[in-house]
């Protein structure tokens, strides 16, 4: 090691850092705080704060908010965790198809998820024996539903990178299974549940359409109530008041967990899946085989009814609704050919999901090298999109962008950006467990063989977070797939997507309405399956490269 | 890798560059297009609700006739459109409006986004419908929000008859068969709460709901969830064989039947409806003002009302206008709907869905 090369580290090192920090804030500045602060310039009054937090109503709408949002996060994790467990710990046949599937439910249209639980739960189908109507239950089973992908997804892809002969160890040394998992891989654990908690937490707590089709009007959440007060009531002041107040509760609940999952992080030697994963042994296979039976029933029951139904016209078994979606029938109803909107869909998913993975990837590394407060206020402004009020954000979006010039506030660029503000939450949530997990001694070691800090990043972090990277890129495409409130707000009618599209059909009276949403339900279910198997096969191929 | 984070960069940069420098360039832009004589602008760009719909050849005639083609900015429903309007009122995302109603239209006059504008062809347009003086709204077209069953539900297996009134739906025969959309967050469930207080007045709206609360309505809060899911007769085989939605629902029901029948399931209460109205108008600061009040102008003609009734399931409002078949045959359009001033509405709207909120929701 020349000294050259000493003193030139520090300097690309600092500039280095410096667009790692730059690039996530100017793009979440321009794209969300700046028609967040727009909106709350415009509307945001001292009184009308005053007497939202005094108004007894809205008080019981918080607090519903807050507790259902935690209690919809604990039962998250515990249907989540055993199939975390299952797929980072075991190799069996169908294991990247059961992940995929597993994605599925998170982009489904919430009306269309609403719609298969309602008819589960009627009389005649399989789950009237619950006596169950619409309120707090559905709802908080469709929060479970819908988040199950996020638990899953970000704890299992970081359990299977844990080296097992740690719990190994701990058996060998005479500690039970279950006392090997509490001491030693629950606390190694712990960042990536913290990661998949805060977000399972703000997805609940700004639920919107769950609250709205599943919960009774009895049973408002804080984004339901924001809607109301700006759209119905007119009344942006209380709006505004009331996403403010928004706002800083995920503040707190995001800063809180941020700082749980830094200081729980521990460098510890992570491995390549391929080694961590073995084909379940004599017991094992109940449990694996259980795991998986009950989670494909609950998350496959609704999905099940959702191709029944779109397969059955008058009674009859049928592909009519396919053939409509096929005909052109419907192109007026959605101007364009529905063929046309999952072409959009798939566009703006691939360009979504590279601005979340660079912007958020840099944001990382950011997060992961500097711990400290100033580190923790960059994570939680990056969080917060997921915690804010669409609709707020949406007419945000039009004060700050009236004055642009006509080609990007039109863009149908602006949708892949939307989705991506949206999805680089995630990119951070996985990928940043992974980095701070990397032991010092490897980076060191690398440096000191006279390695650069581009050759380190390339040599020892990029390949040992190339599975949290697969995982955020599964997410990024998932979330873009399916997102639909920001889309509504921004998408141009003549580039509708696939959610777009289906709720379409839906605003129209008649069964073939009905018949072609349910139709194209299923082509989003399949296409996001597709989308996230693809993305796994890609990362197995790259993984075997380097 | 570091190319490319420094080509991001360098976009986002320009992209902020571009967001705050564009006030001021965007004036000097207009001043010049209007100083030399400016090229013509090709597109109208119409704000509107996602229910809107229309042929492509309507708009390709309108596009052969004036030389302008149609952009369509739909935002959400008609509650975010409108406040769309206002919030952008002063750089309009649109040339003209359609789709604000007879419960929002006091509030959009008087946030000031339209400027007036007589369309040709307002004189086949009823008096009675022409609510604004000034014309600065234009009504295009009527429909109405009604108390409507499934007719196969009711009168065998010990069932009562086919509800025909208010009272019937309070009746303990009815109880736990109706379903109604939220008033604070539907523009459907809004209206029903208008029929009640325009049939059982100031004084005798509350108890009316009191009574329907007690006979088991359920209330959902947007018109797919009440129709689509809980409708016996819409789209799911719900268990609610009445239903709030519209006068147009069995000409619907025909029209989208599947596989197609030439009857209907739904079934109307003609003395349940509230009229409504569609207005639509110039914005004001609309960039193609010739462009919007053509639009305007084309709304009013028989091309476009008369394809209306089969693309939005509403009524055409000029004389003359033909309905399709399937409309004459089994669409209900009372003549003397209930109705309430919009001046009326505008005043008290929050206090009424207030206080329906504190008797039925809470």
């Amino acid at each position: 090691m020349s000294d050259s090369e000493v003193r030139s580290r520090p300097v690309s090192g600092r500039r280095a850092r410096v667009v790692q920090v730059a690039v996530p804030l100017g793009f979440l500045g321009v794209f969300f705080a700046w028609p967040l602060v727009s909106i709350f310039a415009h509307s945001l009054r001292a009184d009308a704060i005053g007497n939202v937090l005094t108004d007894p109503t809205l008080q019981r709408v918080a607090w519903f908010t807050l507790w259902q949002a935690v209690l919809s996060t604990i039962l998250t994790l515990v249907v989540g965790l055993p199939a975390a467990y299952v797929v980072a710990r075991f190799d069996f046949r169908g294991r990247r198809a059961f992940r995929a599937f597993v994605t599925v439910p998170f982009v489904l249209p919430t009306v269309v998820v609403a719609t298969a639980f309602l008819a589960m739960l009627r009389p005649g189908g399989p789950l009237a024996f619950l006596h169950w109507q619409r309120g707090v239950a559905p709802m908080l089973i469709a929060h479970v539903f819908f988040n199950v992908a996020v638990v899953v997804r970000t704890v299992g892809g970081f359990w299977a990178n844990l080296d097992p002969r740690r719990e190994e160890a701990a058996r060998m040394l005479g500690a039970s299974r279950f006392r090997a998992f509490r001491h030693v891989t629950l606390p190694l654990l712990s960042p990536s549940i913290i990661a998949a908690a805060s977000i399972v937490f703000l997805f609940t707590f700004t639920s919107f359409g769950v609250a709205l089709l599943l919960s009774d009007p009895g049973h408002a959440t804080l984004e339901v109530e924001i809607y109301r007060q700006a759209v119905e009531l007119f009344d942006l002041r209380t709006a505004a008041a009331l996403a403010l107040v928004q706002i800083v509760a995920v503040l707190a609940v995001v800063f809180a967990l941020a700082r749980a999952q830094e200081r729980r992080a521990v460098a510890q030697r992570l491995v390549g899946g391929a080694d961590a994963a073995r084909r379940p042994r004599g017991r094992e296979k109940v449990v694996v085989g259980g795991v998986l039976a009950a989670t494909t029933l609950f998350l496959g029951g609704p999905l099940a009814v959702l191709v029944w139904r779109s397969l059955r016209i008058g009674g009859h078994w049928s592909l009519g609704s396919y053939r409509a979606l096929g005909s052109g029938a419907s192109t007026n109803t959605l101007f364009v050919s529905p063929w046309a909107a999952v072409r959009n869909s798939v566009e703006f998913a691939v360009i979504a999901t590279v601005i979340a993975l660079v912007v958020g990837g840099l944001a990382s590394v950011a997060i992961a090298s500097r711990p400290g407060g100033a580190t923790r206020s960059f994570d939680a402004f990056l969080m917060l999109p997921l915690g804010t009020s669409a609709v707020t954000v949406g007419f945000g979006f039009l004060i700050a962008f009236e004055h642009a010039p006509g080609s990007l506030a039109t863009s149908p660029l602006l949708v892949p950006i939307a989705h991506a503000v949206v999805a680089i939450p995630f990119v951070v949530r996985a990928v940043v467990p992974a980095l701070r997990s990397i032991d010092p001694k490897l980076r060191d070691a690398a440096t000191m063989l006279g390695a650069g800090p581009r050759r380190v990043w390339r040599e020892v972090d990029l390949p040992i977070t190339a599975r949290a990277f697969a995982v955020a890129a599964g997410f990024c495409a998932a979330v873009s797939l399916g997102e639909f409130g920001a889309t509504l707000f921004i998408a141009r009618p003549d580039w509708p997507t696939v959610p777009i599209a289906i709720q379409r059909f839906l605003a129209r009276p008649g069964e073939i309405n009905v018949d072609q949403a349910l139709a194209m339900s299923v082509v989003l279910m399949f296409l996001t399956a597709a989308v996230v198997f693809a993305i796994e096969r890609v990362r197995v191929r790259d993984l075997g490269e380097l | 890798m570091k190319r490319t984070i420094v080509v991001l960069a360098a976009a986002l940069v320009l992209t902020a560059a571009c967001g705050t420098s564009s006030k001021p360039a965007a004036h000097p832009a207009t001043v010049s297009s209007t100083a030399k004589a400016a090229p013509r602008i090709t597109t109208v760009r119409l704000l509107t609700h996602s229910s809107f719909a229309v042929s492509k050849d309507v708009l390709a005639d309108f596009a052969k006739q004036t030389g302008y083609t149609v952009k369509l900015v739909q935002p959400g429903d008609a509650g975010v459109m409108v406040n769309e309007a206002i919030l952008t009122k002063s750089h309009p995302v649109a040339d003209a409006l359609f789709g604000v109603d007879n419960t929002f239209l006091t509030r959009a006059l008087d946030a000031g986004i339209f400027d007036p504008y007589a369309a040709a062809g307002l004189d086949t347009v009823p008096k009675t419908l022409q609510v604004d003086n000034e014309h600065r709204v234009t009504p295009i077209d009527t429909s109405n929000v009604c108390v409507v069953y499934d007719t196969s539900w009711f009168g065998h297996d010990g069932r009562p008859p086919a509800p025909k009134s208010f009272d019937d739906l309070v009746d303990p025969r009815y109880k736990k068969l109706t379903v109604v959309e939220n008033a604070s967050t539907s523009s459907p469930g809004l209206a029903f709460l208008l029929a009640t207080i325009a049939a059982k007045g100031e004084n005798g709206w509350r108890a009316y709901w009191t009574a329907l609360k007690g006979n088991g309505v359920r209330v959902d809060d947007d018109w797919t969830g009440a129709y689509e899911t809980d409708f016996t007769a819409g789209g799911a085989n719900g268990d609610r064989p009445i239903v709030v939605s519209y006068g147009s629902d069995p000409a619907a029901d025909v029209v989208g039947s599947s596989p197609h029948r030439d009857t209907t399931k739904v079934g109307v209460i003609p003395s349940t409806c509230f009229g409504q109205t569609e207005y639509a108008g110039v914005l004001h600061g609309a960039h193609n003002v010739p462009g919007a009040r053509a639009f305007v102008d084309f709304m009013l003609t028989r091309r476009f009302q008369e394809d209306m009734p089969l693309q939005m399931y509403v009524n055409p409002i000029v004389a003359g206008a033909k309905l399709p078949a399937v409309f004459t045959q089994f669409e209900v359009d009372p003549p003397h709907p209930y109705s309430i001033d919009p001046a009326t509405i505008s005043a008290k709207r929050n206090d009424w869905i207030k206080e329906w909120t504190d008797l039925v929701v809470q």
